[in-house]
């Protein structure tokens, strides 16, 4: 896994790969008028992985959004990989909160859907795909349709297809939720082999504190609605990192106790 | 996209191969689905039956069911030639209601003026009695084809276009955003994505449209034509044969009833992974 879709210039090192600039969204409905986000500023290099936790409704998922081109913000700029965002952006890779599959394709048909839209090569998509159905142990439900996949093995092909192009930005919006304790160590782990093989940079939003500290070089920290970064949290981990002897050191520790003291202190706010 | 079967046919724990149903179990099968209607169907005959056997009704006005079956097989060939004429009538108005009603829907949802322009159009015409413009379309168009298939197209089409807008309108938003992050255009994001998903309400559409063309080519007939079943029913209705009004109004019925079932099988078909197909694989429920 290293050639890319495109050329991504890793000579460009440490440039800003995602970059938001006081940014503000303001959702307006028939009823009401909801600021989603306010005042948000992100600075992401490449090749880095930053996690983002805060209580239910705070605009995570706003925020992936709004790098990906599908949502305009209200003020503010955005800014992917040098360039501004003026629309939907296709040199990312997406997951979705909810698995977003079609119901009438087979998982296998799923992933390569990534791979048809983009008009890549049947052959090299067909290994790739064969790979990651390997990797996120779907063998043996390649021709099943997604109702009759359980939530975590949907949530896996969602990652499949999201990863299937090698894109050189990762957007994923709680990939693993459905899944249970084991499976999801299991993919954590890979994740972070392949955030590791490919510099990719990744943005991970997710409800677990563990599964933040442990993938992540800096963890972003929410406020409930509207939502505002709280804090950045350094994770001062190496990025190889393994699972059982990570969890243990005293950094690990650290970020999870500051994450857990500032949702704390956000929900106590109420 | 041809299957990998190498790497499926790989065994996995807890995946079993099912066995498929034998020709033998598929027979009962279907016999089990369709035992009741079938025992409704028989019990309207046999009341039917027991009024005309009874004397319940003059003959004249309700022929026996052995009477009506009587003059089916003895004016068969007759009763053949005007039931194909309906037939190809009422299918090709479908075909054409079917292809123009999901272009207009197409268009319609993809220019929101071109929506705008159209629905009153659509509305009100089919608000218009067909019954009543069916005689000016005799004079317009002829005694032939054209009258019954257009009545059946004006008819059958309205249907369709509202059943596939909302189809394309019914898409997850989320689906056409994932389209975009993969760079799709709108033709892909169309004939992958909106396209399949809208399949299920467009094929409700097409079922209702399908009866309701074999109604539209009737009218068509009854206005003016020398040919057909709306023919056959005029002329008993003028020489007070009933039994051959009867048989036309069963036959005319069971045109409908077949091509119901033809799209409801082209839906079985085309669409497996939709919810209402579903079932196959329940093993208990209650
Ligand atoms: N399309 C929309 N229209 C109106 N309001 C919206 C829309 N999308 C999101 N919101 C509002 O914006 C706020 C943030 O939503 P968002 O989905 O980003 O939350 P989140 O942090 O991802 O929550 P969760 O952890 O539950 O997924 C919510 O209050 C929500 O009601
Ligand atoms: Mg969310």
């Amino acid at each position: 896994m290293v050639e890319r879709s495109e050329g991504t210039g890793k000579e460009a090192g440490r440039g800003g790969s995602v970059r938001l600039e006081d940014v503000a969204v303001r959702f307006r409905t028939k009823k009401k008028d909801v600021t989603a986000l306010r005042d948000v500023s992100l600075d992401v290099a490449e090749g880095e992985f930053v996690a983002i936790v805060g209580p239910s409704g705070c605009g995570k998922s706003t925020l992936l959004k709004l790098v990906a081109g599908l949502l305009k913000p209200s003020s503010g700029s955005v800014r992917l990989r040098e360039e501004p965002v003026t629309g939907p952006r296709n040199d990312i890779g997406y997951v979705f909160q909810r698995a977003a599959l079609l119901e009438w394709r087979s998982a296998r048909r799923n992933i390569l859907l990534q791979a048809e839209m983009r008009r890549m090569p049947a052959d090299r998509s067909r290994r790739r795909t064969a790979d990651l159905i390997a990797m996120t142990g779907l063998a043996g439900f390649e021709d099943a349709y997604p109702h009759e996949l359980s939530g975590g093995m949907q949530q896996r092909v969602a990652l499949c297809r999201a990863l299937l192009h090698e894109p050189p930005v990762l957007l994923m919006d709680e990939p693993f939720g459905a899944l249970d304790a084991l499976t999801r160590e299991q993919l954590n782990i890979e994740l972070n082999r392949i955030w590791r093989e490919t510099r990719t940079t990744v943005l991970l939003v997710t409800h677990s504190i563990a599964e933040a500290a442990y993938l992540a070089n800096r963890i972003v920290v929410m406020t409930d609605r509207p939502g505002t970064i709280a804090e950045v949290i350094d994770v001062d981990l190496p990025d190889e990192r393994d699972y059982a002897t990570t969890m243990a050191r005293p950094e690990f520790a650290r970020a999870t106790g500051r994450i857990r003291d500032l949702l704390g202190a956000a929900s106590a706010a109420d | 996209m041809v299957s990998q079967s190498t790497t499926s046919s790989v065994p996995v724990a807890g995946v079993a191969e099912r066995d498929r149903p034998g020709a033998g179990e598929q027979v009962l099968d279907a016999v089990a689905r369709s035992w009741r209607p079938v025992v409704l169907l028989l019990a309207c005959l046999v009341l039917w039956w027991v009024i005309t056997a009874a004397e319940l009704v003059e003959a004249y006005l309700v022929p026996s069911p052995a009477k009506t079956l009587q003059v089916m097989s003895d004016k068969a060939g007759y009763i053949w030639h005007h039931t194909w004429i309906t037939t190809y009538e009422t299918l090709l108005g479908f075909v054409i209601a079917a292809i123009v009603g999901v272009l207009a829907a197409v268009l319609m949802v993809y220019s929101s003026s071109i929506e705008r322009t159209l629905y009153p159009v659509l509305l009100f015409a089919q608000v218009i009695p067909k019954v009543a413009i069916a005689p000016l379309l005799v004079v317009w168009l002829g005694f032939g084809l054209a009258p019954k298939v257009v009545v059946a197209v004006l008819i059958a089409f309205f249907p369709v276009v509202i059943s596939m807008v909302t189809g394309l309108k019914a898409v997850d938003p989320e689906m056409i955003q994932l389209s975009a992050t993969m760079g799709a255009g709108p033709l892909q994001t169309f004939s992958k994505i909106r396209f399949p998903a809208s399949l299920p309400h467009l094929f409700s559409g097409l079922k209702v449209a399908v009866t309701l063309a074999v109604t539209g080519a009737v009218v068509g007939e009854f206005v003016g034509a020398n040919e057909g079943l709306g023919y056959v029913i005029q002329q008993a209705n003028g020489n007070l044969d009933t039994p051959m009004l009867f048989a036309g109004l069963l036959v005319m019925s069971l045109i409908g009833v077949v091509l119901f079932v033809l799209v409801e099988f082209a839906e079985k078909l085309l669409l497996p992974w939709h919810a209402s197909r579903r079932g196959a694989a329940v093993t208990t429920t209650y």
